[in-house]
């Protein structure tokens, strides 16, 4: 549906938010919070992040001002939309005891309609990587199916993106309801992608526009081949390496919006008589994760580090036909000692035979 | 007692013996027996001289240590095809251990003393046989270390079956 | 019958009908769905075995297939949540996920020799395909029983292993680690059982389950046979949460431990077996 791009100015793009409010559903874009873009509800344009840009390096991420006042000017929210698609928590029953056993109480609740606004094409990328994983999660689907997808191609990359390298983006090709590219002075050509997305663009009566598409250069590459063969490098010296600096923090998995990890948490009632158990978000960098009664499986740093980007870069291929890297680069930005992901994986591929 | 000659065929058969010389052949016929234990009769005994190796035909033995007020430990069992004994080419030339017919055992057994002194004078029938020892030690040797790693216990090193967790 | 995929968190419950007590840590208990339902699983498979309030193990199916309604598990006393499972009593109710995983492929080994290798409490998950092959007994050649265990008082279900023995269309061999005078029975590991057994090598096809390190040492003992790496099925340990390929934690290179074993062929993962902390 790349015909009828129509233009929005700040009015128009405030009329869009409204009408998402107005057929019920919570619009949940960027907002400025304690020095970071986050996403959260938003009730109007007014919510939006006017004018901050971003700073990405290794372990830093600072907000700037902008001389354009761009409202979508920043590259990436600090973290992505796995917070609201595979929440840090989710109840999975609630148990109470009866007179010759126990009743289970589903958790599941029919998740209000959503609106993601502002989400970019790595997000996409990601977004469609985590229903993949959860193909078999019925909770999971009914999150993605209630959400409408308000994308924003990216005006400029961060340093640490390298989302061309992953195939992902910058350009926004798919997956969307809505596409959104920003111009300067606050307009913007919208174009519509599903015919949920065609018909509330309708309503907008906005004026027709060609459509438009941007392409910023990368702040990063990643050695894509050599990633892919990850899974081949399993007694490399370099997770040795890596291991000296890696704080086993799990941040990078926490920011990553493909990691899907979860451990779960049985809870009692003092008395005894109910109980509930609830999914939560883990990371492979925790020792615990790969306990067998007795002990873990994976006691040093160079295993966890190597578990978690062997999976991401190489074994997620053969699990699901695809990376599991966006190239988004939050775990370069989050991560307090500014482990590069592309730089590790460069520092294999300089090993490589025949390179 | 069967005569020296009716084992060749027996000696040749087995693969421990595969591929040996006619002298060493010859040597180990000539000092072979047939012999037969009964249940609870002991083909080696702790310290006593280690003259004998045996070759186990039908039958099974303990290979076990005493100990004194309880059962003896076992620490092995060996039956049909098994070589039994290599003291006798260890000084002091005495069993470490206890051996014990757990049920009828039929073997033919090797005059270890006259081996011995025919390998000292003759280090390539000294390589030949050795050559069959080593590699039957180093397996048993390699059994027992798997036995040692006591792989059933509970929780062993913290990695055990998954018929509970 | 709930699948995995209707809705793969929520335990159904069972009621307990039967306990026995087989070693000092470990029981088997018999289980019926509190729905009336039937339960139809693979040998192989297994379950995820919730407490009330306590949490929630993994564990093989130990029972026989060909029952319809009730479901058989081994549970051995290892942590808290299995000591817990052991100390519900008969009438209590567990819930049950499942069933998980990639069976025993009992049928690979038709026209052939079939040689089940246990180690210790590993018989509980192979039981059920010694099960199956025993009900189509005409489809196999020599099916052969090596079993493992600790000490003569760690045999499990060794009433049965005893009758298994005094049959004609079975060889059945055990070993223990130690003992002491009055075991009649074989000293050593299981893979001396292996290297005695009579089977054909060439044509045979063997099930293995124990400690990874026992499988390792069996499946090499196997092969030295000549049973070709293709023909050796090993049943792997990691960390299980799901059962169904959603937390990620029994992940193991590629595999999920979970959903693509825990059965594995051999020549498939062994590199993978000597990779540290992989």
């Amino acid at each position: 549906m790349t015909e009828g791009a129509v233009q929005l100015d700040e009015a128009g793009l405030d009329g869009l938010i409204q009408a998402l409010r107005r057929k019920g559903r919570r619009v949940i874009g960027p907002k400025w919070a304690d020095d970071a873009i986050v996403n959260d509800e938003i009730s109007g344009v007014a919510d939006l992040p006017a004018g901050w840009g971003d700073e990405l390096e290794g372990g830093r991420y600072r907000l700037v001002r902008r001389d354009d006042g761009a409202l979508f000017g920043y590259t990436l929210t600090a973290q992505g939309w796995k917070r609201v698609l595979h929440p840090p928590a989710v109840t999975l029953f609630s148990a109470a005891k009866t007179a010759d056993g126990y009743a289970l109480t589903p958790a599941a609740a029919e998740p209000a309609p959503m609106a993601f606004l502002g989400v970019r094409a790595c997000e996409i990328a990601a977004i469609a990587a985590q229903v993949q994983v959860f193909e078999t999660d019925p909770g999971h689907q009914a999150r993605r199916n209630a959400a409408l997808i308000i994308a924003v191609e990216c005006g400029r990359a961060g340093a640490t993106c390298f989302c061309a390298s992953m195939g992902t983006g910058p350009a926004v090709t798919g997956g969307y309801d809505i596409k959104l590219v920003e111009l300067e002075g606050r307009r913007f050509i919208a174009q519509a992608g599903s015919a949920a997305g065609a018909e509330i663009l309708a309503e907008l009566n906005a004026p027709a526009a060609a459509a438009v598409s941007q392409n910023p250069a990368m702040g990063r590459l990643m050695a894509a081949e050599t990633a892919r063969s990850l899974s081949e490098f399993a007694e490399h010296p370099r997770w040795d390496e890596v291991a000296k600096r890696c704080l086993a923090c799990g941040n990078c998995t926490m920011v990553c919006p493909t990691c899907f990890c979860t451990t779960v948490e049985d809870q009692t009632s003092l008395t005894g008589d109910t109980a509930s158990r609830v999914r939560r978000w883990d990371s492979c960098f925790s020792v615990e994760f790969s306990y067998i009664h007795g002990g873990a499986v994976r006691t040093q740093g160079r295993s966890r580090y190597r578990q978690w980007i062997t999976h991401k870069l190489s074994s997620w291929h053969t699990q699901f036909g695809r990376s599991g890297c966006t190239g988004c680069g939050r775990c370069i930005v989050w991560c307090p000692v500014g482990i590069d992901i592309t730089e590790e994986v460069r520092a294999i591929d300089a090993t490589r035979e025949g390179r | 007692m069967v005569h020296s000659h009716d084992l060749g065929p027996v000696i040749d058969q087995h693969p421990f013996f595969q591929g040996i010389g006619q002298t060493l052949h010859d040597l180990l016929v000539g000092c072979a027996a047939n012999v037969r234990f009964e249940a609870g009769d002991y083909l080696a005994r702790e310290g006593q001289a280690a003259d004998t190796f045996y070759l186990i035909r039908t039958g099974q033995v303990a290979v076990e240590v005493d100990v004194p007020g309880k059962k003896p430990i076992i620490l092995e069992t060996m039956s049909e095809g098994e070589v039994l004994g290599w003291s006798w080419m260890s000084p002091p030339y005495h069993s470490t251990l206890d051996a014990r017919a757990v049920t009828l055992v039929r073997a033919i057994s090797f005059d270890g003393k006259c081996l011995r002194a025919k390998m000292e004078a003759d280090p390539k029938l000294g390589y030949e046989v050795m050559r069959r020892f080593v590699p039957m030690m180093a397996h048993r040797l390699s059994l027992a270390r798997m036995q040692l790693l006591d792989l059933y216990a509970p929780s062993v090193g913290g990695k055990k079956r998954k018929a509970g967790k | 019958m709930s699948g995995p995929c209707s809705d793969p968190m929520q335990p159904r419950p069972f009621r307990i009908t039967k306990v026995r007590k087989e070693l000092s840590d470990t029981v088997t208990m018999d289980l019926e769905p509190v729905d009336g339902g039937a339960f139809a699983y693979l040998p192989g498979q297994f379950n995820m075995l919730y407490v009330f309030g306590t949490g929630e193990v993994p564990i093989s199916i130990s029972g026989d297939p060909a029952e319809g309604s009730r479901l058989v598990h081994t549970i051995r006393a290892v942590g808290a949540v299995s000591g817990a499972l052991c100390s519900v009593k008969k009438g209590g109710v567990v819930g049950v996920r499942g069933p998980y995983g990639m069976p025993w492929p009992v049928e690979v080994g038709h026209g052939h020799d079939l040689v089940f290798v246990a180690g210790g409490v590993g018989l509980a998950p192979l039981r059920p395909a010694i099960y199956q092959a025993m009900h189509d007994r005409a489809k196999f050649g020599r099916v052969v029983v090596l079993y493992g265990a600790r000490t003569p008082d760690d045999i499990l279900f060794r009433k049965e292993v005893e009758q298994w023995r005094s049959r004609f269309d079975l060889e059945v061999a055990v070993t223990v680690d130690r003992a002491v005078g009055d075991w009649n029975g074989n000293v050593g590991v299981v893979t001396k059982l292996i290297e005695r057994a009579g089977f054909d090598p060439t044509s045979t096809v063997s099930f293995v389950c124990g400690p990874e390190v026992m499988m390792r040492f069996a499946a090499q003992s196997l092969q030295k046979r000549g049973v070709p790496a293709e023909g050796i099925y090993l049943s792997m340990e990691r960390n299980m949460k799901c059962g169904c390929g959603l937390c990620g934690h029994c992940q193991w290179g590629p595999h999920f431990v979970c959903k693509d074993g825990p059965v594995f062929r051999y020549d498939r993962i062994a590199s993978m077996l000597t990779v540290r902390e992989l």
